[in-house]
């Protein structure tokens, strides 16, 4: 029996709404045409991948499972009885092989010189050999390098084997038929359909490549080094993924609802239904959005401290912490679309086919459900695509600044607060940083380059 | 005909322009050649779509980006303007080509004065400086009748009318001094008093300054005023060029269609009942007494109301049924806010509206609902005036659902197929978008939006005036068969005399919110009692005055 925390119902629940979304824009052929420009664009489609791989961490990631399914062996970072998730079980390896402290990518030694007592009673100053990392290594010195390079090459293979296999799937979903499948693989090759095929199997195939190279590796060593506590890196920037497309998702859930609906009513109604939005949302604009984070986030802990029943286990408390979060963020960032959406219906009530509709003695409720909420629709996706790569990177500054999500989340914010300390370390420590870095890049500029293309098939200055 | 005698100053040979739609070159000019002799004034006819904008671009290299000039020459005064260097071309455009374009509102840059947007050009073609650059630009602005000219000199666009800031369009095209001046539709957004004296204002300019203009149009009446000669442009190509003596009989038969779809004054002296008025029996369908709209004028911090714009100012008429009431005046009199607050889209200030003898003005919400059913309107613009995003099957349903939301949708469904048939379009047109019909198709589609809920008076806000010559007489036709048909009533809304001699039964006219003069058509367009209705009626270009006269095949 699945254990779901509030995020997860949440997150779920979005995708759900997504997936409906989908189903109904498939329906309507004027959203179509403007998706079907997107998906003619290749740098569109290729973020698409990267984002749906992300997605799908992230998924996996919020699906909990209680702690005695995997067995007893798993006694290592979650404590017995909370539950973990389908990703944190598919990692069962490197989530438990936890060294005592730093080690560098791939090591088979500490980052640091330590004082060991040798068998013969001899005190030595050396780097101590890893708990895990490279522990089937009889000779390091010798055997390393060939192991290193054997292991990336059976992943490289697994990977190869793995996108063959998708590619195979992807064939006979699309093609359909038997001697569509040779078809479909001489015009994905040719590139000579309007979807851009091959770039988005080359993707995939890079994808699976690395899962396949980072899966064969990970198994004996450290990918990307471990952390102050001796955690893996690779899996904690792994785990950081489903806070970073939460808070990117779910904050635009609660940004969603009070944009609309206030907008449309001040641009819509006027007059004094107006003067109150308008000095809502620059009462609102003129407060530094820090301050509130930090005021709410304050409040929220002070709410923790009373209800400390209710949030017994550590789970739960980071749970509650990031959907404020979420929540926080989502209340102080509605202000610029819920304006945008406001100057839009200004102009759309006065157009003439909202004028026609009154005529014709429909009623307001309507009016504002049929004619001017569709025509809302591009703004609102717009916006949703471009605020989705800012809102990650909010995350990482505010979990900088200390008031963003709780401490034993794991985030890139947090990794990177943490990374303060180590880059002052001598030798320097710097794979956490970096990792962080990498991953969140790799999420935030195909955010980037798909809401471009969102951008450039919905906005109708755009088009033409 | 003179051109023929002289050396011309711009020919264009053989040009072919192509726009990218997608993977595809679509032409848009298909191999067009004619020649523009010095000081001759040479109109290109055709209706929208038909590639005369494009030709003018072509030849002062202004194409946007997704355009393309694939063949053709064209040599201004003995230099082929394809070859010369984009920087050349700076000193072209303006100074040898001046030109004019359709819209005064936007072609004005709103944050510079007048003076500052002449003197640039000036000082760009002309290099003029201090006192003579002053100088010359009030010279410009006396040339072009403008009453003060040093106060315009130091005013920003949005202080002057659109007539006056057509002027300064013409008075910045004059400041380089062109040859060639090309005028790209000058008078269509302005009234028509303002259209004849922007049209006297080019033929006087030309006479004095001996520079040959180039004539953009879709309007007969402006090229006859001051055409030498004309060329007649469809789909990319010219299929007729003539003197003059084209208004006698043109030779092609396009020309002829569109000379015959022309809207005339006399047309309402050829109608089949010659008696002076229609009778009709019984008692008016709308009556509106001592109606007014004002708009507010608020000042100060707390938006005290301290003076009122009299929009529509204590108008009484009544509109009888199955009758035309055409409803004339320039743009600002206020005849489409008295339309829409007719139709409550915007408050009335004060009047009576009663519809078959029952007040609504005053009404309660339900019988207001019910009459909202008995007045509908058709808009300018069929482009605004449906949902892009409704498929043309709901938004003809959305009437009947609003007023008869019991109603079976297979019932609804056929009243929609049969509407589409009466308006002239298939019914496989439901299940498309607008965007997939051509602006006649949509003014149909709106047409029959408003007749789904079985109105008995439709208020028509200049239906025709957005659509092409040979569309809006084909529009007009649709108007007056379903009158006929379904005994329907119609306020037409409109600044086009013309138009309403074809359709209106009586005529009111408008200026400043009040009506000036009100009477059958023909004693209105014929023997006009008042002042103003005879200044419209002499601006009227004098071919639309062209007493009913046809040209015969």
């Amino acid at each position: 029996m699945p254990v779901l925390l509030p995020t997860d119902v949440l997150f779920l629940l979005l995708l759900l709404g997504l997936s409906a979304l989908l189903v109904y824009t498939v329906r309507q052929e004027h959203l179509r045409r403007p998706w079907r420009s997107v998906m003619r664009s290749r740098s569109a489609m290729i973020s698409l991948v990267i984002l749906l791989a992300y997605l799908l961490i992230a998924i996996l990631d919020s699906i909990r499972v209680p702690a005695s399914v995997n067995g007893p062996g798993s006694s290592g970072a979650a404590p017995i009885g909370e539950p973990v998730t389908l990703l944190d079980v598919g990692l069962t390896a490197i989530r438990d092989a936890q060294e005592k402290t730093y080690s560098a990518p791939l090591a088979v030694v500490a980052h640091a010189r330590e004082m060991t007592r040798q068998a013969d009673g001899r005190e030595v100053w050396a780097y101590p050999r890893l708990q895990y990392g490279g522990r089937h290594l009889a000779d390091p010195d010798r055997e390393h390098a060939d192991d290193l390079l054997r292991r990336a090459l059976l992943g490289l293979a697994a990977g190869l084997a793995g996108w063959g296999v998708l590619m195979v799937f992807i064939a006979l979903a699309v093609a359909r038929s038997p001697n569509g499948f040779v078809d479909f693989l001489r015009s994905a090759c040719h590139s000579d359909s309007e979807f851009p095929w091959r770039a988005v199997l080359l993707t995939l195939l890079l994808i699976c490549v690395m899962a396949g190279v980072l899966a064969a590796l990970s198994q004996e060593y450290h990918v990307l080094g471990t952390g102050k506590v001796g955690e893996d890196v690779l899996y904690q920037s792994l785990k950081s993924i489903r806070t970073g497309v939460l808070i990117g998702t779910l904050t635009t859930v609660a940004t969603l609802p009070l944009a609309l609906v206030l907008g449309i009513l001040a641009g819509y109604y006027r007059g004094w239904v107006d003067d109150v939005i308008q000095y809502l949302y620059t009462t609102l604009n003129s407060v530094p959005g820090v301050l509130l984070i930090a005021a709410a986030m304050l409040v929220m802990q002070s709410y923790m401290a009373k209800h400390e029943a209710e949030f017994a286990s550590l789970a739960t408390r980071a749970d509650f912490r990031l959907l404020a979060l979420c929540l926080i963020l989502g209340m102080t960032s509605w202000t610029g679309l819920c304006r945008l959406l406001r100057a839009e219906t200004l102009k759309l009530r006065e157009l003439e086919y909202v004028q026609a509709a009154r005529v014709l003695g429909v009623s307001q409720g309507m009016i504002l459900f049929r004619h001017i909420l569709p025509n809302l629709f591009h703004l609102v996706l717009i916006s949703v695509a471009l605020d989705f790569s800012s809102l990650v990177l909010a995350e990482a500054v505010l979990s900088y600044v200390n008031i963003g999500v709780d401490p034993s989340t794991e985030s890139w914010g947090n990794m990177i607060n943490g990374a303060r300390l180590e880059m002052a370390r001598e030798p320097v420590v710097w794979w956490s940083l970096a990792s962080a870095f990498v991953f969140m890049f790799a999420l935030v500029l195909p955010a980037n380059l798909f809401a471009d293309a969102v951008r450039d098939a919905f906005d109708p200055r755009r088009s033409g | 005909m003179t051109s023929d005698v002289v050396t011309p100053l711009l020919s264009v040979a053989d040009l072919r322009v192509a726009f990218r739609q997608g993977p595809e070159w679509v032409p848009a000019v298909a191999g067009v050649s004619f020649e523009i002799g010095k000081g001759e004034c040479f109109a290109l006819v055709g209706e929208s779509g038909s590639g005369k904008s494009v030709t003018a671009l072509s030849v002062l290299r202004l194409l946007p980006q997704n355009g393309r000039i694939q063949a053709g020459r064209v040599v201004l005064d003995g230099a082929d303007v394809f070859a010369v260097s984009e920087r050349d071309m700076g000193s072209i455009r303006g100074g040898k080509i001046g030109i004019v374009f359709q819209d005064p509102m936007t072609s004005l840059n709103p944050v510079l004065t007048i003076g500052q947007q002449i003197a640039e050009t000036l000082m760009l073609h002309r290099h003029l400086k201090g006192a003579a650059l002053r100088r010359r630009s009030m010279e410009l602005l006396e040339q072009v009748g403008l009453p003060h000219p040093d106060r315009h000199l130091s005013e920003y666009p949005h202080q002057l009318s659109g007539g006056m800031r057509q002027r300064v369009m013409i008075a910045l095209a004059l400041a380089g001094e062109p040859a060639l001046l090309i005028a790209d539709e000058p008078t269509t957004a302005l009234d028509v008093t303002l259209q004849a004296q922007v049209l006297d204002l080019l033929r006087r300019l030309r006479k004095e300054t001996g520079m040959a203009l180039w004539l953009i149009t879709h309007d007969f009446g402006t090229v006859a005023e001051v055409a030498d000669r004309i060329a007649v442009m469809r789909a990319g190509v010219l299929v007729e060029t003539s003197g003059p003596e084209f208004f006698d009989g043109p030779q092609h038969v396009y020309s002829r269609e569109l000379l015959n779809a022309m809207p005339r004054l006399g047309a309402c002296l050829q109608r089949e009942s010659p008696e002076e008025e229609r009778s009709f029996p019984g008692q008016p369908l709308l009556e509106v007494e001592d109606f007014k709209v004002y708009y507010p004028v608020r000042q100060g911090v707390f938006q005290r109301t301290v003076d009122h714009v009299r929009a529509v100012d204590g108008v009484t008429f009544r509109v009888e049924r199955g009758e035309t009431l055409a409803l004339v005046g320039e743009s600002g009199c206020g005849k489409t806010t008295l339309g829409k607050a007719l139709l409550n889209l915007i408050p009335a200030t004060a009047g009576e509206v009663r519809l078959d003898g029952v007040s609504i003005s005053n009404a309660t919400l339900g019988v207001r609902h019910k009459a909202q059913a008995e007045l509908q309107i058709v808009f300018q613009d069929p482009y605004s005036s449906m949902n892009p995003r409704m498929i043309v099957g709901d938004i003809l349903e959305e009437g009947l659902r609003a007023q008869r939301p019991r109603m079976a949708p297979a019932e609804r469904r056929e009243r929609i197929e049969t509407l589409l048939l009466a308006v002239g379009l298939p019914v496989s047109a439901r299940s498309r978008y607008p965007h997939e019909f051509s602006g006649g198709q949509r003014q149909r589609l709106c047409i029959a939006r408003a007749l789904a809920v079985e109105p008995r008076l439709i208020v028509c806000d200049e239906p025709t005036s957005a659509l092409d010559v040979s569309v809006q007489a084909q529009v007009i036709r649709l108007l007056k068969e379903l009158q006929d048909r379904h005994g329907l009533s119609y306020l037409f809304i409109t600044h086009d005399l013309a138009v309403v001699s074809e359709l209106a039964d009586r005529v009111a006219v408008m200026h400043s919110g009040k009506m000036v003069e009100m009477g059958p058509t023909r004693q209105v367009l014929f023997n006009p009692k008042n002042a103003y209705t005879r200044r419209l009626l002499d601006a009227l270009p004098s071919l639309h005055k062209g007493h009913g006269r046809r040209v015969g095949p």
